[in-house]
Order: structure tokens, then C-alpha cells, then sequence
């Protein structure tokens, strides 16, 4: 396949740009930071995302989504990633969706997609339980009462934990702590009793939650695909999900780079644009280049989820992994060196770099940082 | 024909004094040749395959499925070649391709002189007009195989009144013609791949000018994108080469799983993430020529990162040798192949436009920065 955009997805990403430049540009982040957002993004840019269909576009036609495709999503997500916009869209309508497309029962799939698509119902992830990121690592446990489940144990860090309506929640069925066996992948309805959830600011832009389970009773048709079995459908959703946030990265480095390449050349010191300078021409060609190795690298991880019936499980890993790592190292390098070329003022609250850098580290740290995704890798290249 | 070469001696170079390694490598030359397969996208009129980019690609993938070599390895085929497709007369095009593609004559490229390496235009070898020819006169330096070189492509000041850049034009040459002598140049390797090329009094023939006179910085520098895209190249794994994690794990050895020393192996997974990335880029500048949407000027980039890799390879491959490494010519070390092709490595930071003359070239052409 062509690493190239066809002229629907160049459309796409051309709207999508227009739209976010007018209606989430940085300052909308600001606005939700200042105003300390409860869920950390807008209610009302989600209905209008959902309303261009933004939603629906990796859920199939069968599900009440448009079937459009992970790259044309990826290429939203990019945009985002330029204007620094929040929303559920990564985690709902990209990794939970997703998830629920391949492993969901058809039950499942009515219920929830045809909502995930019209942007009416959130559905996010709740795996991580530690500092470390090691989804294998599950204490939450899945017991059994009568005919139904009980679960019990918490969740932390969970993406658009604050506004979620479900959950798709990593619970030990069996096993022990660490064992990639013995984890069951369950449906969790927010509003059931013994759920609750507590709001995390991270990073001063984002916001995360902490869900605890007490006695949460749950039926059967919770559990997503076999009892037990659900490592690798948490694996499925986090490589979709790296592959994503990668997508959004990518953006986040384009428009810190393309910004403080402006600055370059208007900032004039010693009588002369700073961009005049040798040690500043090298470090932009070097920032370029390897953004430009960056692109390839999503594109083709985008157009791999397209055609994902070919794709093994290691395969899937090697690629979100190689992509993650690389992706979420270039952009940490070149919000870093935008916060350098930018001098004094790049240090500023006022200055809108600074919020690159952070969105970068945020990316970069959650649903796995580059240094666990270079190692699972060498892992997944049999060294 | 079907395992991978080890060093560039394993190569078919072609050219009049060639001394074919077997009689295989001979025919899978003459065979590929008489198919124009050893310049797959070259028009049929000139000997080459005619194929359209599409159809070069399946060619190249077929052959990679069978693990063959390249029929040819060729600075005709890499450099002049396309030069003298763009730019050269039709007459210069019917003298010069088929012979190429035949491997039949072996070329060699005169840049770079001892005072112009990096600034290239100042170069002062100086062409005379004699009326019917002209006289050449001056010297270059690293001159890939100038020794073994049949015919040389050079860049020569051809007028010294013109601004510098002005005066230069691009003309071949037979290194046979009386006058030219070459001197090797022993390299930190203990190999003399480059020598030194002296002119006395050597004749060229008028119709032997690329383009018009005058003009041949233009040719030089479309010649030097496709020669910095060869050069880049080498930062990919090459055909039928073993994966460095593969390698790694024979010569280092597992531990709970994980190769032995976990800070190679992570020096490793950055390595072959970093040439994936590589490659996928040059796939995808391909498909935006293609697609009318280019950037120009990526033979930097690539040249740039390319050698950057292979140079971080050659010297992972140094420490997965271990203390084997340093045999410089005992009996198993193949001729000191891993340390000789580390110290080489180090040259592609050097060789056609240094690093820091690519970056300059990616901040001023393709980002805009001033001055």
C-alpha cells in the first residue's frame, strides 16, 4: 500500500484542521485547565466532533460507525494532537471501540458501539494499578457469587476516567499477580452500585481517574471474550491505543517544530534572525529529519490496523512498539528543543510551548513510556 | 548468486579489466544485462528494462524472494547514468548506456580536489579550449577505485573569469588517454578504496561535455542526489543480510530470555526501529514523487541518516564481536572484514557532502532558514 494519503483522507485531515483551528485552538485547553474541567474536556466540542462523525469512523457499518478506517481516525487524532485538543477520542471511539469490534459478543457490539460512534456513551480502559505500567500486573480481583461476578480492587491513571459511562476493566480470574494467564477482561457499567471514581490532574492539562470497585455485582454478559483470556485483548486494546496516541504525537511534534521554526527566523539576536546560525540549522534539520522518519513509521502502523486480519499479535506488538517508542522520543526531543530555540519565553506559562512539552511526557509516559515499549520490542524481535 | 555478499570485493563491478570471482557471476551478469534488468527503469533504446517504477519494484522483491544478488554494482548505473539521462545529448546517451548496462565500462567520478571537499565549486582542475579539443590539466582526490576506473565523469573549471559556481562544466573522459595516472590512498581501514587522479596535458573531446558548457554544477549536483541516495542506502539492512539482534544472540548469548547485556540490546532495538523508519521513508518519499507531492531535497535527509546508521551498526557489529573483532588479517577474520568495515564506516560521515553539509542543505532548501 502506498505510503501516501488518498484524497479522502487528505480531505479529512484538511476539515479536521479547519475545524480545530477555529473551535479548539490552545487557548480552549487553557480555558479547561483555568476552569479546572471536571472531565478534563469539553461536552460540548464532543457533541460537535460527534455530530462530524469523528466518533464513528473506526467502528464498522454493521455497528452504527462509518467503517472510514483507523487511518482516517489516526489523522483526526494527529490534528488534535497539533492544536493540543482533548477529548475521548483515542480512548473511546479508537481503543475501547476497537476492542470491542474484534472481541465483543454481538450482544455487546449492539449495545455499545452504535452509542461509542454517536459519541454518547464513553468507554475507556481501566488497567494500570500502579506507577509502573505492566498490565499483566492485576490484583483487582474477579470472584464468583451465585450465578453472577463480584468484583473488587481499584484502577488508576484511566484515560477519560472522569467522564467514562463503561469501563473495560482488567480483573484476575485466576493465577497469580503477575501471570499474563488468569485475567479476565470485564464490561463495567459506572452507574452500578460500589463504583466510584475520583478525579487525577496530571501534568496540570489532562485529567486522569482513580476507580475503585467495592463488591461490584456483575452478570455473565460483563466478560468480554473467555474467562481468563483476557490478556490479550488488553494487549489488542493498548497496541491499538500506542498506535493512536503515536498518531497524536506525531502531531504534537509537527506543530511545536513548525512554530519554533517561525521563531528561528523571527527572533533576531546580535542583529540577525537566530536561524542564521549554524548551531540552530543543524539542530532544525536533525528535529526535521527525524519527525520525517516519524511519519512513515505511523502511516504505516495506521494502514497495519486497517488490514488487521493479516496481522499476528506479535506482529501488531512489534509495530505499536517500534512506533510508540520512536514516535514519543521525537516528539520529546523536539517539544525539548522548541523549548530551547524559544529561549526565556519558552520557559513561560504565558507561551503556549511549554504545553507541548507537557502533552509529549504525558503521551509518552501513559499506556506504556518508550522505554517499556523499546524493550517489549527486543522482546517481540525474540532478543 | 543466491547468498549474500560479505564486502564490496564479493560485488560484479563490470568494466574492461574485471575479473569475474566465478562463472556464475559471469553469466548472471550477461543474463541480466541482455534483459536491460541491471538498469531495470532505463529506456530499452539505451539498453535498460524499460520498466516503469511500479514493475522495478516487483523486479527488486522477486530477486530479494530468491536471495539473489545484484548482477551489477555500478557507479555507471548510480551516478552518471542518470545524469546523462537528464541532461546528456542523445548522442552522449547511445555512446555511453549500453556499455553501462552491459558492464562493459567501469566509471569512475572526479570531484572532490585537496583544497575543495566540502566547498566543491572552488575546484580549480582546469579544462582549456585547443580549438577541435580541449586540455586538461590539475588532480583529484578520493576517487572511488580510480585505479580500476575505465572512464571518469569529472567536474572541471572550464572558465576562471565566471563566478565559481559559474565556470564549472561536467566531462568524460577515457582514463586511458595519456596524461591521467592515479596513486592510491591508504585509508585507517589498511584498504585503499579512493585514489589520488592527476591530469597532465590529458585531451577530452569537445562532444564529450554534459550538458552545455558552463552548466555542469547543475549536472553535479542532480548527480550528487542520486550518489547521497546510494550512500544512504547503506544505513538499511542489506539483501539477505542477518537481523543484529539475530547475530547478537549468537555471539553474545541469551540470559533469562534477554540478550546478555541489556544496555546492546536496547542500543540494538533503537538501531533496527530507527533503520525500519529508514526504509519506510524512502518507500514513502518514492510514493510522494509519484503522487506529485514531493519535498525535494531528501537525498539529504536520507544520506544524512543513512550513514548515521550504518555507522551506529558497524560499531554494535564491533561489540557483538567481542575481542574477535580485532583480528586485523588472522585466518578466520575474512581479511579483517569487521574492524576494516568499521573503520571505513566512519568515511560515510565524510564522503560525497559531510553530514554537517546535508544539514545545511535541509535548513536552507527545505525549512527556509536564512543566511
Amino acid at each position: 500500500m502506498p505510503l501516501v494519503l488518498n484524497e479522502e483522507q487528505a480531505m479529512l485531515q484538511e476539515s479536521a484542521r479547519d475545524f480545530l483551528n477555529s473551535q479548539a485552538p490552545v487557548s480552549h485547553l487553557r480555558t479547561l485547565r483555568d476552569e479546572r474541567s471536571e472531565t478534563g474536556f469539553s461536552r460540548e466540542l464532543w457533541r460537535e466532533m460527534s455530530d462530524m462523525a469523528w466518533p464513528a469512523m473506526g467502528i464498522p457499518e454493521s455497528h452504527g460507525g462509518l467503517g472510514f478506517g483507523f487511518t482516517g481516525l489516526g489523522l483526526v487524532l494527529q490534528e488534535c494532537g497539533r492544536t493540543l485538543t482533548p477529548s475521548p477520542l483515542m480512548a473511546s471511539a479508537l481503543m475501547s471501540a476497537a476492542t470491542l469490534a474484534r472481541f465483543g459478543s454481538e450482544e455487546q457490539k449492539s449495545e455499545l458501539l452504535p452509542a461509542v460512534a454517536a459519541g454518547e456513551q464513553i468507554v475507556t480502559l481501566a488497567v494500570d494499578e500502579q506507577a509502573q505500567h505492566r498490565p499483566e500486573h492485576v490484583s483487582t480481583r474477579m470472584g464468583r457469587s451465585g450465578s453472577g461476578i463480584v468484583l473488587n480492587g481499584s484502577k488508576r491513571f484511566v484515560l477519560d476516567g472522569m467522564a467514562a459511562d463503561v469501563f473495560l476493566v482488567s480483573a484476575r480470574s485466576g493465577g497469580k499477580r503477575d501471570d499474563p494467564q488468569g485475567i479476565s477482561l470485564l464490561l463495567v457499567n459506572r452507574s452500578l452500585p460500589g463504583v466510584s471514581v475520583t478525579r487525577f490532574q496530571a501534568l496540570d492539562t489532562q485529567v486522569l481517574a482513580e476507580v475503585e470497585f467495592n463488591d461490584v455485582q456483575l452478570t455473565e454478559t460483563a466478560l468480554v471474550g473467555q474467562e481468563h483470556e483476557g490478556h490479550a485483548l488488553v494487549e489488542f486494546a493498548l497496541d491499538t491505543a500506542r498506535i493512536g496516541q503515536s498518531a497524536e504525537l506525531l502531531g504534537v511534534a509537527m506543530e511545536a517544530f513548525e512554530r519554533s521554526l517561525e521563531y528561528l527566523k523571527e527572533r533576531k539576536q546580535f542583529g540577525q534572525p537566530i536561524g542564521s546560525f549554524q548551531a540552530l540549522q543543524h539542530r532544525a534539520a536533525i528535529v526535521f529529519g527525524e519527525i520525517e522518519m516519524c511519519k512513515s513509521l505511523v502511516l504505516n502502523a495506521l494502514q497495519m490496523l486497517d488490514g488487521h486480519a493479516e496481522m499476528s499479535a506479535m506482529e501488531r506488538a512489534e509495530i505499536a512498539s517500534r512506533t510508540k517508542s520512536k514516535m514519543a522520543e521525537t516528539a520529546l526531543l523536539a517539544t525539548a528543543e522548541a523549548i530551547q530555540w524559544h529561549g526565556g519565553i519558552g520557559m513561560t506559562d504565558d507561551f503556549d510551548i511549554g504545553l507541548f512539552y507537557k502533552r509529549a511526557r504525558l503521551l509518552d509516559s501513559l499506556l506504556g513510556d518508550r522505554h517499556f515499549q523499546l524493550d517489549r520490542y527486543a522482546r517481540m524481535r525474540g532478543y | 548468486m543466491r547468498s549474500p555478499y560479505e564486502t564490496e570485493a564479493d560485488l560484479c563491478w563490470g568494466g574492461r579489466n574485471f575479473q569475474f570471482q566465478s562463472q556464475d557471476q559471469e553469466h548472471w551478469l550477461h543474463r541480466m544485462a541482455a534483459k536491460g534488468w541491471t538498469a531495470p527503469t532505463w529506456p530499452v533504446e539505451y539498453g535498460g528494462g524499460g520498466l516503469d517504477r511500479d514493475r522495478a519494484r516487483i523486479l527488486k522483491e522477486e530477486m530479494r524472494a530468491i536471495n539473489a544478488r545484484p548482477p551489477l554494482y555500478s557507479f555507471g548505473i548510480f551516478m552518471i547514468g542518470p545524469a546523462l539521462l537528464k541532461y546528456g545529448s542523445d548522442r552522449l546517451k547511445q555512446q555511453h548506456l549500453p556499455p553501462i548496462v552491459r558492464g562493459e565500462i567501469r566509471w569512475a567520478q572526479g570531484y572532490s580536489e585537496p583544497n575543495a571537499g566540502s566547498d566543491l565549486a572552488s575546484l580549480q582542475a582546469r579544462l582549456e579550449d585547443r580549438g577541435d579539443h580541449f586540455i586538461l590539466n590539475g588532480s583529484k582526490i578520493w576517487t572511488s577505485y580510480g585505479d580500476k576506473g575505465d572512464w571518469m565523469f569529472c567536474l572541471v573549471r572550464s572558465d576562471g573569469e565566471l563566478p565559481k559556481h559559474a565556470g564549472i562544466s561536467l566531462v568524460l573522459f577515457d582514463m586511458a588517454t595519456e596524461g591521467v595516472s592515479t596513486r592510491p590512498i591508504r585509508l585507517i581501514s589498511g584498504k585503499s578504496p579512493f585514489t589520488e587522479t592527476f591530469f597532465d596535458d590529458v585531451r577530452v573531446e569537445k562532444d564529450q561535455v554534459v550538458g552545455e558548457l558552463n552548466s555542469g554544477w547543475t549536472v553535479a549536483k542532480y548527480l550528487l542526489t542520486h550518489e547521497r541516495e546510494m550512500i544512504g542506502g547503506s544505513g538499511l539492512r542489506q539483501e539477505g543480510e542477518e537481523a543484529l539482534g539475530q547475530l547478537a544472540i549468537r555471539h553474545v548469548g541469551l540470559k533469562h530470555g534477554q540478550l546478555a547485556n541489556p544496555v546492546l540490546r536496547s542500543d540494538i532495538a533503537r538501531l533496527e526501529i530507527d533503520g525500519t523508519a529508514l526504509g519506510l521513508t524512502m518507500d514513502r518519499a518514492r510514493d510522494e514523487v509519484k503522487a506529485g507531492v514531493s519535498l525535494g531535497a531528501t537525498s539529504s535527509i536520507f544520506k544524512y541518516y543513512g550513514t548515521e546508521l550504518n555507522m551506529r551498526r558497524q560499531d554494535l557489529l564491533m561489540s557483538i564481536h567481542g575481542l574477535h573483532a580485532l583480528d586485523w588479517d588472522g585466518p578466520q577474520s575474512e581479511d579483517g572484514r569487521i574492524p576494516r568495515s568499521w573503520l571505513r564506516s566512519r568515511g560515510n560521515s565524510i564522503e560525497g557532502g559531510t553530514s554537517e553539509i546535508q544539514l545545511n542543505i535541509v535548513a536552507k532548501r527545505i525549512l527556509g532558514l536564512p543566511g
